[in-house]
């Protein structure tokens, strides 16, 4: 094993019943381990667009680039391991805050720019996006207080570089039959 | 206006059908009822394994997509274990799944089974088809697919209810666009030139032949190839007739059962030329002692093979025709004597280990029987064989000069199969002598299709090599659990009988100089003949790598053959 990491992989497929199934069978066949997995629709009608985070080394990288370009519906994959790009995620952390402590902890929440949207007598939500590191951090602090309940999605991510999109548009290709 | 179920006929017609094997059923009678109105044939099987088993083998001997057709549920998943089978071999298959009238779809209905989830990690691609108006369309796609590439089984699954809806289909004759779906690939022409370098520098260099060789109908340009670089090729399982094995440069079939020399060359090379093969644990044994010092070149259709299993020095992707023409007018010509000399010297003492060259102390041996038929038939018959002990004597006995005349289950190892496969092989080509090679296990697995060549009046040579045991599996319980022989132990019919029973020909032999009587008896006949050949029961395949050796360690058979008989 060589270089193995967290990857991020950014792919472009045909929003069509079955596709989701398809991509993680993929994954669970050849045997890698999804760390997060998120889906979504896109600016291009009939075009979902998954992040998907993985550990994985070279070879198996490049490796499952082939396989899931293999399935009909991919229409795109990049790997976004060398290559600049800004990833996010969300989180919504329900803390134990009585009015006693609701300063110290809006303090602390401030510092992580997370955003108060719920307020209740015992508890408040706070909803943050940002880095795994920057959520981490901020569920860490807050742990000293009590957190009731934590979600969080997964990744989600985009080149820097323009023109990413582009490239899916002139995906489709004929073949002679 | 046309129901769905004439449009899938049409569709299949349009798309050069001449025959489909399949099984009815509730969900796919409209289907059924609609067959009577096309020319399509239809070949009736006795389960529906047989006729995913039926479109492979017809697939393989004519290059053609193989169709099998089945209802929903027991039907679709009776066909799984072929789809499977042609999946690892990358065999062009359509297969076409009735499904439950689509509001019943997720109710646990009749017969509801879903296929394409069950078949999703099994075949190239699949679909579930609701409406009419999609039926021509997506057949259309599924052979594209199929075919296209690396070919590969694809099912499609229709609901009874798209069946019995009617519309105006719209048939095109516009190339398939798909735009996920890019099977094309072309090496580039500087990895080409360095991979010229490499042949041309090498001194101790091996072709690997594969299955790529046969599929991609570049047998002819491998020919040239080899003229002109002077290099020996060993062959896969399922690239043997993809050179001709009577030869002076074919070497002979590698790995696990290859022959010494071969391996034993792969070891010592400097460089492997791997053409259309995936480096499968059969062939490398233990991957961190293979060819170590051999650079690598690897040509290969599919680029999700590269450095799976062994590292590429070079990468080749794209079709191996295309990139043999290339190579071909890149490398220089030469000849490799003195390597081909040291090849001959590992021959060593391999042919008095030899069965043939073996004292004839009057039993028969199932290398015999191979032998013997590569020599009556002047290795010009189209052989089909099942799995095990009987396969490997096959591959080793039997020298293939041509493409598709040799059809087997390599990457799944499908017992059961040979039978029904043979029926597909000899609708592909029914000018061919085509002969069943099965072990008394694997036969019995689909022997129902005896009634399906009785119905259809084809004509198939049948030798079951009758050892009385679970030959391969045997073997391994001899050499790696002591010789405890766990459920291999094997009473079977008696196989002249119930070809009787079938309205066939069935013959017996247990002695070596009743093969050739037994052999051009089958051959003279008008219908199928069966032979039951009684071989020598605890005989072992050598040479043998053992599961997890390096490629040179090989298990060799005992020199004289006395020596195993008292061991035994």
């Amino acid at each position: 094993m060589t270089n193995t990491r967290l990857r991020t992989y950014i792919m472009h497929v045909e929003d069509l019943p079955g596709v989701l199934n398809r991509v993680t069978s993929l994954f669970r066949r050849r045997g890698y381990n999804i760390d997060s997995l998120t889906v979504g629709r896109t600016e291009v009608p009939a075009v979902s667009r998954m992040t998907i985070v993985m550990e994985a080394d070279d070879d198996a990288a490049r490796r499952i680039e082939a396989n899931l370009y293999k399935l009909v519906n991919v229409l795109k994959v990049e790997d976004t391991t060398r290559r600049p790009c800004v990833t996010r995620e969300l989180a919504l952390i329900k803390v134990r805050a009585d009015q006693a402590r609701r300063a110290h902890v809006l303090q602390l929440a401030e510092v992580f720019r997370a955003r108060v949207i719920d307020i209740a007598p015992e508890a408040m939500i706070f909803e943050i996006t940002g880095t795994r590191d920057k959520i981490e951090g901020l569920a860490g602090v807050l742990a000293e207080y009590g957190i009731v309940e934590m979600v969080r999605t997964g990744a989600v991510a985009m080149l820097r570089s323009a023109g990413a999109e582009a490239e899916v548009q002139e995906q489709p290709r004929t073949s002679a039959a | 206006m046309r129901t769905g179920a004439q449009i899938l006929w049409e569709a299949l017609h349009r798309e050069g059908v001449e025959v489909v094997f399949g099984y009815p059923g509730g969900a796919i009678m409209p289907a059924y009822d609609a067959l009577l109105e096309s020319p399509i044939r239809h070949v009736l099987v006795r389960h529906e394994q047989g006729a995913s088993h039926m479109a492979d083998g017809y697939a393989r001997v004519s290059g053609k997509v193989g169709v099998a057709i089945a209802t929903s549920g027991p039907g679709a998943t009776n066909l799984v274990t072929g789809i499977a089978t042609a999946m690892l071999d990358s065999v062009p298959l359509v297969c076409i799944t009735g499904q439950v009238s689509s509001k019943f779809i997720g109710s646990d209905a009749f017969q509801e089974t879903d296929i394409t989830g069950v078949t999703l990690p099994i075949t190239k691609h699949n679909y579930l088809v609701t409406n009419v108006d999609d039926i021509a369309k997506t057949i259309r796609e599924a052979f594209y697919v199929a075919r296209s590439g690396r070919p590969g089984p694809v099912l499609v699954d229709i609901t009874k209810d798209a069946q019995q809806a009617s519309t105006v289909p719209v048939w095109s004759d516009e190339p398939v666009r798909m735009r996920g779906y890019r099977p094309e690939h072309r090496a580039g022409s500087e990895d080409l030139s360095r991979a010229a370098e490499l042949i041309d520098r090498a001194k101790r260099p091996v072709i690997l032949a594969g299955h790529g060789i046969v599929k991609a109908e570049a047998s002819k340009l491998l020919r040239a190839f080899v003229d002109k670089t002077g290099i020996p090729v060993a062959s896969t399982l399922l690239g043997l007739g993809g050179f001709p094995a009577t030869d002076p440069l074919a070497l002979g079939m590698m790995g696990m059962h290859g022959e010494s020399w071969v391996n034993h060359a792969i070891q010592e090379a400097d460089l492997l030329i791997a053409l259309g093969m995936r480096f499968d644990d059969r062939v490398t044994g233990k991957l961190d002692t293979y060819a170590v010092n051999a650079k690598k070149i690897h040509c290969e259709l599919d680029p999700a093979e590269i450095n799976k299993n062994v590292r590429a020095d070079v990468a080749l992707v794209g079709d191996v025709r295309d990139t043999l023409e290339s190579l071909l007018g890149l490398v220089a010509r030469n000849d490799h004597g003195s390597w081909l000399a040291r090849i001959s010297d590992y021959k060593g003492d391999s042919a008095v280990r030899d069965i043939q060259t073996m004292p004839h102390d009057g039993r028969l041996f199932a290398a015999h029987v191979m032998h013997d038929l590569w020599r009556i038939t002047e290795g010009k018959a189209l052989v089909v064989t099942d799995v095990g002990q009987h396969q490997m004597w096959e591959a080793q006995y039997y020298k293939h000069d041509h493409p598709r005349k040799l059809v087997t289950s390599g990457g799944l190892g499908t017992m059961g199969f040979a039978l029904p496969a043979a029926i597909g092989a000899k609708f592909a080509s029914p000018k061919d002598e085509v002969w069943v090679i099965a072990g008394d296990g694997g036969f019995q697995m689909t022997a129902c299709e005896l009634a399906t060549i009785a119905q259809e009046g084809i004509k198939l040579h049948i030798a079951i090599i009758n050892n009385g045991y679970l030959g391969m599996v045997r073997q391994w319980q001899q050499f790696f659990y002591n010789g405890r022989y766990s459920a291999t132990p094997l009473k079977s019919p008696d196989f002249v009988k119930l070809a009787d029973a079938h309205g066939l020909d069935g013959l017996r032999v247990t002695k070596r100089d009743e093969v050739e009587w037994a052999v051009e008896r089958a051959r003279a006949s008008e219908g199928t003949v069966l032979i039951d050949f009684r071989v020598e029961q605890e005989d072992s395949v050598y040479p043998m790598v053992p599961s997890g050796a390096a490629l040179h360690d090989m298990i060799r058979r005992p020199n004289p053959i006395v020596e195993t008989a008292g061991d035994e």
